[in-house]
C-alpha cells in the first residue's frame, strides 16, 4: 500500500497504457500513456515516472510523474470508420498487433487497418446486431470480441464474414465489457461483465465458460493477465476497486490428472515449446471456492470508476474518473 | 423581499446591445444564454445574429483549479464516512486532520499556479493566474484561522501559540531575508540586518532572534555586555507548553515577572545607548506604538494583532479575542482606508460571528466551493446551530446543494457532484433525480455510468427513462440488438415488443430474419415480453425444420397459434408456413392436429368479413388462393391422417 503513488491530472482517464520495454531488457517501464474522455477536447498524454526514493517513509514526495517533453504527432486518421446511416458511432475498442490494427464500434462493424496504408483493408459489416465493446487477438489473424448481449465471438480474419464460434453465458444475457488472452496458452480467456462478474473461458471447448467468479459489485471495465506472470490477474471496474488476483497450484491436482508430477504445475508455468495439450492452467481448475484464488484490493481507499489499468513487469498504472492515475511499482508478482 | 446585501455588479458583454437592441437572456443551470430580440426601438439595422453564454464561475474550466475540486471531493467523501464510526469525543483529532488535508490541497494548487504563472508568457493569463493565486492564498489564510479559532478551539494559553503558528505560516518573505542577512559578506552592516531581528521578535521566533543577535555582539565588543543583557532577556521570556506540567495560572506568574525585568531594564536606561535594543525592548514589553513604527513589517493588522498580544496579554482567552481584533484593526489601518473584504471576514472570525463569516465568504468569492467545504466541516463539528433557512433546508445543506449545482453543469466534473447530493438529506436526491435526466449521453460507456449511479440509488423513473433513450437511439439507427440490451436493462417489456415487431415486419418484408446471432441466443430474456417469446419460438420452428425435424416443427407451429402466443396478423403466415408440412408424403400433423389448424383457419378468415379499404385487386386474388390451397392442403392432410390413424399396424 506504501508504494502506491497517486497523481491529479485534470482530466478524467479513459484508457492509460505503458509503454513496452524490450522483454530482455530488466528495466521497469518509464514512459506511460493515458487518454482523456468527458471534455470538450480530449487528450492523449504521455507522462513519465520517475524513480521513488525513500518509498518506505511515509510522507515521500507524491510526484514521481511528470509529463514528457516528448511529442507525439498523427500519422494518420481514418476518418468515419464506424458509422450508421447517417451518422458517426463512437468506436468502443482498437487493438494493435503491428502493423495491423482492429477496432470494433457501436456500429456493430469490424474494421482492419495497416497502420502504414491510409485506405482501410476491410470491414466486417453486420458483424454483430449490438455494441461491440472489446476485442483482442488470439493468434495472427484470429481476433475475440464481446459484446452488450454477453457473446464471446471469435473470427478468422482470413475466411468470410461469419464468426468460426459464438460463445455465451447460460443465463441472463449480461453485457460483456472486457477481455483478455493468456499469454502463454491460447486459448484461455477471461472476460468482465456488467454485473462485475470475471469469467474464464476455455476457447476450444464449450461454448459456456469455465468458471464464473464474482469480482465486483458493478461493471468491470478491463481485464488483464499478467505478460510474463500468467497466474496473476488483474481488474478494475466502475465501482472503483482495483483487483489483484493470484491463483496458485496447489498439491491437490484435479481428478482428471491424477497420477501427473505436481511439479509440472509450478507458479510461473509457461507453456513448453512442445505445446504440451496436457498442462492445465491454474486458471481452468474450475472450483475457486477450493481457496486457490488469493484477491487483493490495489487501491488504498474508495475512488470513482478505474477506468482502466496496465501491468508490466512489477509496475501498475491504473485511470480513474476522479481524475487521478495511480501507480504501484512493487506488485508482488 | 429581502434586501440585497451588495449592489449587484455590472457585466458588459461586448457586441451585445449596440444600437439600443434590447436583451433577451435565459437562465441555464450554471449560466444565462443572452440575445439580441427584435425589438428595435428606432431605425433599421441588424444586430447580433449570435448567441453569448455569460459564466458566473471561470475556475471550474480552470484545469489546475480542477485538481482542487477532485482532490477536495476525495476529502469529503471521507469525512462523511468517518463520522458515524467513532464517539464525538475522540473526533476533534480527525477533524483537525481533515482540515489540514484541505487546506494542504489549496496550498498545493497555489503553488502550482505560482509555478505556471512564473513561466508562462502569455501576459493575460499571468494576471489570471496571479489573481487565483491572491485569492487561494486568501482562502486558506481564513481557513486556518477558522480551523485555529473553531475546531481545534484551542483554550487560552494554546490559543496564542496557535495564532502564531497561522501568522507565520503567512508572513513567509522572513525567511528569505534572513537568509539573505546571514549569508551575506557583513550581516551586520546588511541594510535589513535589524529588520530581520525585529521581524523574528514580532513573530515570538525569540531563538532565531537571538541567533541573528550574536552577530553583532561578535563584531562590537565594546557593547558587549548590552547584547548580553540582551540575549539573557530574550532568553528567559516564558513560553506557554501545553504539554508540559506548567498550569496557565503559574505560567502567567513567571510570565509578569519577566515582564517586569523588562520593564526595569527599561526604565534603568539600560539600552539607552543603542536605539535598536532599545526599540527591541519596547516591544517586549507590549509597547504599541513602538510596534507601529514598523508597520512594514508587520503587514497586516492580524500581524500586529498577534505580536500586541504575544507581548501583552499571552494568556489571552477565545472571548476576549474580538475586543483586541477590533481595536488592532483600529490602530493599524489608517482612518480613511476602507477595510477590504478579508478584513471584515477575519474580523467576523475573531468575533466568533460564523454566520457571518460564511455569509461575507459567500459575497467576496465567486465560486461556492470554500464556504460548502467548511461550512460542512463546521456542520460535522457541531458548530452551526441548526437554525432553518426560510426557503428550504439548512445551512450546510442549502450551501452544498448550491456548489453541487455549479459542478453538475461541467462537462466532466458532474460525476463529483453525484456524492454531493447523496449527502445532502433533505434534497438532495431530487437534486440528482432532475440533473441525471439532463447529463448528455454521447456514448454508451457515459450512459451506462449514469445509468449505474441511477440503480445504485434506486431511482427506477430514471432508469427507465434512460435506457429508452439509447433504446430509442438504437433502434433509430437501425442496431436492433443494442435496443434490445437495453430493454432488457430496463425491463421495458413495452419496447421489447417494439423490437420485435420490427423484427417480424423485417421478416415479412424480406423472406428471412436479420441478427440471427440474436434471435437464436435470447436465453431468458425472450420472457421480458410476448412478442420476444414469439419471436424466439419461431425462429426455433425455422431452425427446426432446416434440421428436417419436422414433427416437431410442426407441433411448435400448432402451439404458437393455439397457445395464442403469436399475434393474429401472424397467423396466416404462420399457416403459410404450415403448407409445406402439409404436403409432405408423410402425415405430419395427426388428425386432432389438422382438426386444430382448421378451427384456426376458420377463426381468421371468420375475422376478415370487414370490408378492406384498398386492397389492389391483384392481392385479393393471391389471398384467396392462398386460401384455397390450405384448404386442399388441410383436407388432404386430414383424409391421409384418418387413414393411417384408422390403420391397424400389421
Amino acid at each position: 500500500m506504501d508504494c502506491i503513488n497517486a497523481k491529479y491530472v485534470s482530466q478524467k482517464i479513459s484508457k492509460t497504457r505503458w509503454r513496452p520495454v524490450s522483454a530482455s531488457s530488466l528495466q521497469q517501464p518509464e514512459l506511460l500513456a493515458t487518454g482523456s474522455w468527458d471534455n470538450e477536447d480530449n487528450k492523449v498524454s504521455i507522462w513519465s515516472v520517475g524513480e521513488n526514493g525513500g518509498h518506505d517513509s511515509t510522507d515521500e514526495n507524491v510526484s514521481g510523474v511528470c509529463c514528457t517533453l516528448q511529442t507525439l504527432s498523427v500519422l494518420h486518421t481514418w476518418e468515419g470508420a464506424h458509422h450508421y446511416q447517417c451518422a458517426r458511432a463512437p468506436c468502443t475498442a482498437v487493438v494493435c498487433s503491428s502493423p495491423e490494427l482492429v477496432s470494433v464500434g457501436e456500429d456493430g462493424r469490424v474494421v482492419l487497418y495497416k497502420a502504414d496504408q491510409s485506405r482501410i483493408v476491410r470491414t466486417i459489416e453486420n458483424a454483430d446486431s449490438s455494441t461491440i465493446h472489446a476485442v483482442t487477438f488470439l493468434r495472427t489473424a484470429e481476433v475475440l470480441t464481446v459484446n452488450s448481449i454477453g457473446q464471446l465471438k471469435l473470427w478468422d480474419l482470413r475466411q468470410g464474414n461469419e464468426p468460426a464460434q459464438i460463445l455465451t453465458l447460460t443465463g441472463d444475457r449480461v453485457p460483456l465489457h472486457c477481455v483478455d488472452k493468456h499469454p502463454n496458452q491460447q486459448h484461455i480467456v477471461a472476460t468482465g461483465g456488467q454485473d462485475g462478474m470475471l469469467c474464464i473461458w476455455d476457447v476450444r471447448q464449450g461454448s459456456v465458460p469455465f468458471s464464473l467468479m464474482e469480482a465486483h459489485s458493478a461493471e468491470m471495465w478491463e481485464v488483464h493477465f499478467h505478460p510474463s506472470n500468467p497466474d496473476h490477474l488483474f481488474t478494475c471496474s466502475e465501482d472503483g476497486s482495483l483487483l489483484h488476483w493470484e491463483t496458485s497450484s496447489g498439491s491437490d491436482t484435479p481428478s482428471f490428472l491424477q497420477g501427473r508430477n505436481s511439479s509440472m504445475m509450478s507458479r510461473s508455468a509457461t507453456a513448453p515449446a512442445g505445446g504440451n495439450q496436457s498442462l492445465i492452467s491454474a486458471w481452468l481448475s474450475g472450483d475457486s471456492s477450493k481457496g486457490r484464488l488469493e484477491t487483493t484490493h490495489m487501491l488504498p481507499s474508495q475512488t470513482l470508476s478505474v477506468n482502466s489499468l496496465d501491468v508490466l513487469g512489477q509496475c501498475l498504472v491504473c485511470g480513474t474518473d476522479g481524475e487521478a492515475v495511480y501507480i504501484h511499482r512493487r506488485v508482488l508478482v | 423581499m429581502e434586501e440585497v446585501d451588495v449592489e449587484p455588479t455590472t457585466t458588459l458583454i461586448p457586441g451585445v446591445g449596440l444600437k439600443q437592441k434590447h436583451l433577451g437572456f435565459e437562465w441555464g443551470p450554471g449560466d444565462i444564454l443572452v440575445y439580441e430580440t427584435n425589438f428595435r426601438p428606432a431605425g433599421a439595422g441588424s444586430g447580433c445574429p449570435s448567441v453569448h453564454v455569460v459564466r458566473k464561475d471561470e475556475d471550474i474550466y480552470s484545469p489546475i483549479l480542477r485538481k482542487l475540486f477532485n482532490e477536495s471531493h476525495h476529502i469529503f467523501v471521507g469525512l462523511q464516512n468517518i463520522t458515524e464510526d467513532v464517539p464525538s469525543k475522540n473526533k476533534k483529532p480527525q477533524f483537525v486532520s481533515i482540515s489540514k488535508n484541505y487546506r494542504s490541497v489549496i496550498r498545493a494548487c497555489m503553488e502550482e499556479l505560482q509555478h505556471v504563472a512564473v513561466s508562462t508568457q502569455d501576459v493575460t493569463l499571468v494576471c489570471q493566474y496571479s489573481n487565483q493565486v491572491s485569492i487561494l492564498l486568501a482562502t486558506e489564510l481564513i481557513w486556518n484561522l477558522c480551523e485555529v479559532l473553531f475546531i481545534d478551539a484551542a483554550p487560552a494559553g494554546c490559543l496564542l501559540l496557535h495564532l502564531l503558528d497561522w501568522v507565520r505560516l503567512h508572513k513567509a518573505d522572513v525567511d528569505e531575508k534572513a537568509k539573505e542577512v546571514l549569508q551575506s559578506d557583513s550581516p551586520t552592516n546588511h541594510l535589513a540586518y535589524w529588520d530581520v531581528v525585529i521581524s523574528f521578535i514580532l513573530q515570538g521566533r525569540v531563538d532565531e532572534a537571538r541567533h541573528v543577535l550574536t552577530k553583532q555582539a561578535s563584531v562590537q565588543a565594546a557593547s558587549r555586555t548590552l547584547y548580553q543583557l540582551m540575549d539573557t532577556l530574550l532568553h528567559k521570556m516564558p513560553v506557554f507548553n501545553p504539554s508540559g506540567t506548567q498550569t496557565l495560572t503559574e505560567f502567567d506568574m513567571k510570565w509578569r515577572h519577566w515582564h517586569e525585568e523588562c520593564d526595569r531594564c527599561l526604565q534603568d536606561k539600560s539600552f539607552a545607548s543603542n536605539p535598536h535594543l532599545e526599540t527591541i525592548c519596547k516591544i517586549l514589553l507590549g509597547d504599541e506604538d513602538a510596534m507601529l513604527e514598523h508597520k512594514e513589517l508587520l503587514g497586516t493588522w492580524y500581524h500586529f494583532l498577534v505580536s500586541r498580544l504575544l507581548f501583552s496579554h499571552p494568556t489571552v482567552k477565545p472571548a476576549e479575542l474580538h475586543y483586541y481584533a477590533k481595536s488592532s484593526m483600529d490602530m493599524f489601518l489608517d482612518s480613511r482606508s476602507v477595510p477590504e473584504p478579508l478584513d471584515s471576514i477575519l474580523l467576523a472570525a475573531f468575533e466568533f460571528d460564523l454566520h457571518q463569516v460564511i455569509k461575507d465568504c459567500s459575497i467576496a468569492l465567486n465560486n461556492w466551493w470554500f464556504v460548502a467545504h467548511l461550512t460542512d466541516l463546521l456542520d460535522h463539528c457541531k458548530l452551526l446551530q441548526s437554525h432553518n433557512l426560510h426557503f428550504g433546508s439548512n445551512l450546510r445543506e442549502f450551501l452544498v446543494l448550491e456548489y453541487a449545482s455549479g459542478l453538475v453543469s461541467h462537462h466532466s466534473l458532474w460525476q463529483l457532484a453525484v456524492d454531493y447530493f447523496d449527502h445532502c438529506p433533505e434534497f438532495g436526491r431530487v437534486y440528482l433525480e432532475l440533473q441525471l435526466e439532463r447529463v448528455p449521453l454521447e456514448t454508451e460507456r457515459k450512459a451506462l455510468k449514469v445509468l449505474r449511479i441511477c440503480e445504485q440509488r434506486h431511482m427506477t423513473e430514471q432508469v427507465r427513462s434512460i435506457c429508452k433513450i439509447m433504446a430509442k437511439r438504437a433502434l433509430s439507427n437501425n442496431r436492433l440488438g443494442s435496443a434490445l440490451s437495453w430493454s432488457i436493462r430496463a425491463k421495458d417489456a413495452g419496447f421489447a415488443t417494439l423490437i420485435s415487431e420490427r423484427f417480424l415486419q423485417d421478416y415479412c418484408t424480406r423472406g428471412s430474419f436479420s441478427d440471427l446471432d440474436l434471435i437464436d441466443n435470447l436465453g431468458p430474456a425472450m420472457l421480458l415480453s410476448d412478442r420476444l417469446t414469439f419471436l424466439g419460438k419461431y425462429r426455433e420452428f425455422h431452425r427446426l425444420y432446416g434440421e428436417n425435424k419436422f414433427t416437431e416443427a410442426g407441433k411448435l407451429l400448432l402451439s404458437l397459434m393455439t397457445a395464442k402466443i403469436a399475434p393474429r396478423s401472424f397467423w396466416m403466415t404462420l399457416l403459410t408456413d404450415a403448407l409445406p408440412l402439409l404436403e409432405q408424403k408423410e402425415v405430419i400433423f395427426s388428425a386432432d392436429q389438422t382438426h386444430e389448424l382448421m378451427f384456426c383457419l376458420e377463426e381468421l378468415t371468420s375475422d376478415n368479413t370487414e370490408p378492406k379499404p384498398e386492397p389492389p385487386a391483384l392481392g385479393e386474388d393471391v389471398e384467396t388462393a392462398k386460401l384455397e390451397l390450405l384448404r386442399l392442403a388441410l383436407a388432404r392432410n386430414l383424409a391421409m391422417a384418418i387413414v393411417k390413424e384408422g390403420t391397424v399396424e400389421a
